[in-house]
C-alpha cells in the first residue's frame, strides 16, 4: 500500500531521516515513535509531500508519488495544534476539502453531516472553532481529513496537547473507527504506551534511523537494538565483558557462548526473580503501583537495579536479596547478539550467604 | 480586600478627556459663530463657516484632491506592499533582514531630504506638480505601515493552518486567498486604517511634489492658518477628519484588539 524507499532528508546539513525504508499493509495502523528530534514528524511529512525528501522515494499504491506536491497525494494530516482555520465555522472547515474539490453543494452538505455524526459532533455544525474544547478541535480535524476520503490518514501527535484522559479515550475511539473503516494509518507519537495500545506495528525511530520495525509485542520482548530496547520500557543495563564465554553480571558470572569482548546486557524488571545464587543488592525503596511493586536496588559497586513483582515478594527496604534473571538480551555496537535465556549460574566461591 | 474601582475611573475619565477633549472643541469651533471667554460652550450657533467654506472653489478641490490621492495611494500601496509583506514573513531569501530593517532606517532619515532628491529626480520625468507623482510620493510614506504590520501579521499565522488546507487540495493561491487573508484581515486592516491617515495627512511630499498645481486639504490648512479664523480651520479639520473616521468605521468590523496585537508582532 505505502512504500517508504530509502528516504533521506537533511536540514542545513544535519540529517533529520536517514535512508528510512519500510512498507505499510492496506488497513494497517503503523506509528512512528521516537524520542523528539528522531525525524518521525519529518518522515510523516514527507509522505504527505509538505516536506521534500532529499533522497528516496514514497509509493501510494505502487505509484510513485515522490515527485507529487501535497495538494495532488491522496493523503490527509491531521496536526498536533489541530490546524483549524478561526474565521469558518465547524462545518465550513469540514468541507473545505470537498468545495476544492467542485462537488455540489447539497452533497458537500450531506457528507459533512455524515462526518460529523461520525466524530460525534452531529450537532456542532455552525459553532466556530474558538468554541470547541481541545478534545472537539482534534476531531473536527479528523472529520476534516476523513471527509475527503484519502487513501492513508497522516496523524502528527493529534492528542500530545489533550490530557491524559481525554487522550485515553479519543485513542480508543480512533483505533475503533480505524478498524471499522480500514483506513491506513501512519500515526506519530513520542508516547510509547499510546503506540503500544494503537498500533498494529510500530516503526522505532532513532537520530533520523529506522531502529526497528514490527508488532508492539516483539518490539518489547525481542528488541533488535540498544536503542530500542531501552527506548521501548524499563532495561537494567549492565555493561560488561564476555570472556571465556561467561558474562560478569552484576558481581555474577553467567554463561554467555558468545565471542569475547565488550557488550552491553539487559534484562526487564519483570525478569527478576530472587535466586540464592543471584547478584546481591541492597533494596533503596519499595513503591507499591497498585497491580506490581517497584522495588529500586543497589548493588556493592554502586548499580543501580530495578525490579517489579508482586507485592507479596516485596522485600522491605534495607534488605538484601539476590536476584538472577530470566532473560538477558546481549548488545554489542548498538546491535543485539544474542539472549541468554534462563542463564545458567555459575557457582561462585563465597557466593552463598 | 476588593479595591475600589474609583481610582480606575479617575484614570480611565482623564484619559477619556485628554482624547476627546480636543476633538470636541474643533467640532465645537466648526459649528459655533460666536464662543467668547468666560463661555463654556458658544453662545451663537450656526453653519455659516460651513457654507463659507464650502463655497469657495479653492476649498472644494482640494477636499476631493485629497480623497482620490489618499485612497489611490493607500489602495496601491496595499497591493503593493501586502504581497511583499507575505514574501518577508512566508519565504528566507539572502538579505531579508536586511531589507526589512531598511523600512524602518528609511524612516530616520528627515523626510523633507528624502522628498528632495525624489524632487529632483521627479523634474526630470515631468512629475513634478502632477498628480500621479504625488501618488508616488505618498505611497512612499505607508510604506512602513504597510509592510511592517502585514509581515508581522503573516508571520503570525500558524504555517500548520496553510499546510492542512495545501494538504486537502487547494492550490498556493486559493490557500492564500481562503485561508492567509482572512486569518491576516484584522492586521491588513489596522494597516490600511494608519497609512490611509497617514497619507491623508502628509505635508513634505504633497508640498514638494505637488505644489503649486497640486493642492491637498493639509496645505489647504497650511495656508490659511497664515490668516487665522478659527472657525474656518476647525471646519476644515473636521472635514480631513471625516474621511478616516468613514475609513475607521468600514474596517472596525475586522478589526479586533487580539488581531491588531498579532499585527504590531505582540
Amino acid at each position: 500500500m505505502l512504500d517508504i524507499d530509502t528516504i533521506t532528508k537533511t536540514f542545513a546539513g544535519a540529517p533529520a531521516v536517514r535512508e528510512a525504508t519500510f512498507t505499510v499493509q492496506r488497513g494497517e495502523l503503523v506509528c512512528l515513535l521516537g524520542p523528539s528530534g528522531c525525524g518521525k514528524s519529518t518522515l510523516l511529512r514527507v509522505i504527505s509531500g509538505l516536506t521534500d525528501a532529499d533522497s528516496g522515494q514514497i509509493r501510494i499504491e505502487g505509484a510513485d508519488v515522490t515527485a507529487m506536491q501535497a495538494n495532488r497525494r491522496p493523503t490527509a494530516m491531521v496536526f498536533q495544534s489541530h490546524a483549524l482555520w478561526s474565521h469558518m465555522t465547524v462545518a465550513q472547515n469540514v468541507g473545505f476539502g470537498l468545495r476544492v474539490r467542485g462537488m455540489p453543494r447539497a452533497q458537500i452538505a450531506a457528507k459533512i453531516a455524515d462526518v460529523l455524526d461520525l466524530v460525534g459532533l452531529s450537532s456542532f455544525g455552525k459553532r466556530l472553532p474558538a468554541e470547541l474544547s481541545g478534545g472537539q478541535a482534534q476531531r473536527v480535524a479528523l472529520a476534516r481529513c476523513l471527509v475527503v476520503e484519502p487513501k492513508i490518514l497522516l496523524m502528527d501527535e493529534p492528542f500530545s496537547a489533550l490530557d491524559a484522559h481525554l487522550r485515553k479515550a479519543l485513542r480508543e475511539e480512533l483505533k475503533a473507527l480505524q478498524r471499522r473503516s480500514g483506513l491506513t494509518t501512519i500515526f506519530v507519537t513520542h508516547d510509547q504506551e499510546e503506540a503500544m495500545e494503537l498500533a498494529d506495528r510500530i516503526v522505532v525511530m532513532q537520530a533520523g534511523r529506522v531502529e526497528q520495525f514490527g508488532p508492539p509485542g516483539r518490539l518489547y520482548r525481542q528488541p533488535q537494538t540498544l536503542a530500542v530496547a531501552q527506548f521501548i520500557g524499563v532495561m537494567n543495563t549492565c555493561t560488561t565483558a564476555i570472556q571465556d564465554g561467561m558474562a560478569r553480571w552484576y558481581g555474577v558470572d553467567v554463561r554467555a557462548a558468545m565471542p569475547p569482548g565488550e557488550a552491553v546486557v539487559l534484562c526487564r524488571p519483570e525478569d527478576l526473580y530472587l535466586d540464592p545464587n543471584g547478584a546481591a543488592a541492597t533494596v533503596t525503596r519499595v513503591i507499591d503501583l497498585g497491580p506490581v511493586t517497584k522495588v529500586n536496588l543497589i548493588t556493592p559497586e554502586g548499580d543501580l537495579l530495578t525490579w517489579t513483582c508482586a507485592r507479596d515478594l516485596a522485600p522491605v527496604q534495607g534488605a538484601l536479596v539476590r536476584l538472577m534473571a530470566r532473560h538477558l538480551h546481549v548488545f554489542r555496537g548498538g546491535n543485539l547478539v544474542g539472549r541468554i535465556e534462563q542463564p545458567d549460574l555459575v557457582f561462585q566461591e563465597g557466593a552463598m550467604t | 480586600m476588593k479595591r475600589s474601582p474609583i481610582g480606575g475611573l479617575l484614570i480611565l475619565g482623564s484619559m477619556a478627556l485628554a482624547m476627546i477633549g480636543p476633538i470636541a472643541t474643533v467640532i465645537l469651533w466648526a459649528f459655533a459663530i460666536k464662543w467668547r471667554y468666560p463661555h463654556l460652550l458658544p453662545t451663537e450657533w450656526g453653519m455659516k463657516y460651513w457654507f463659507a467654506m464650502l463655497g469657495r472653489e479653492t476649498v472644494i478641490t482640494p477636499v476631493l484632491t485629497s480623497l482620490a490621492l489618499t485612497s489611490i495611494s493607500t489602495t496601491a500601496a496595499a497591493v503593493i506592499c501586502w504581497p511583499a509583506a507575505y514574501a518577508f514573513a512566508r519565504l528566507k531569501f539572502p538579505g531579508r533582514q536586511v531589507m526589512l530593517f531598511s523600512f524602518i532606517a528609511a524612516q530616520a532619515v528627515p523626510k523633507f531630504a528624502l522628498y528632495v532628491s525624489i524632487a529632483v529626480v521627479f523634474l526630470r520625468l515631468g512629475l513634478v506638480g502632477n498628480f500621479w507623482g504625488v501618488v508616488v510620493v505618498q505611497m512612499l510614506s505607508a510604506v512602513l505601515f504597510m509592510i511592517w504590520i502585514p509581515t508581522a501579521a503573516f508571520r503570525g499565522i500558524p504555517p500548520a493552518l496553510e499546510e492542512a488546507a495545501f494538504d486537502l487540495g487547494a492550490s498556493r493561491l486559493r490557500v492564500f486567498v481562503q485561508i492567509t487573508l482572512p486569518q491576516a484581515l484584522p492586521a491588513l486592516a489596522a494597516s490600511y486604517v494608519l497609512a490611509f491617515v497617514s497619507i491623508l495627512f502628509e505635508v513634505d511630499g504633497a508640498l514638494l511634489i505637488g505644489a503649486p498645481t497640486v493642492t491637498t486639504m493639509p496645505l489647504l490648512l497650511m495656508s490659511l492658518s497664515a490668516q487665522i479664523i478659527v472657525q474656518e480651520a476647525a471646519v476644515l479639520c473636521v472635514l480631513i477628519w471625516v474621511p478616516c473616521f468613514i475609513v475607521l468605521l468600514l474596517t472596525r468590523r475586522f478589526m479586533t484588539a487580539k488581531g491588531i496585537a498579532q499585527g504590531f508582532g505582540v
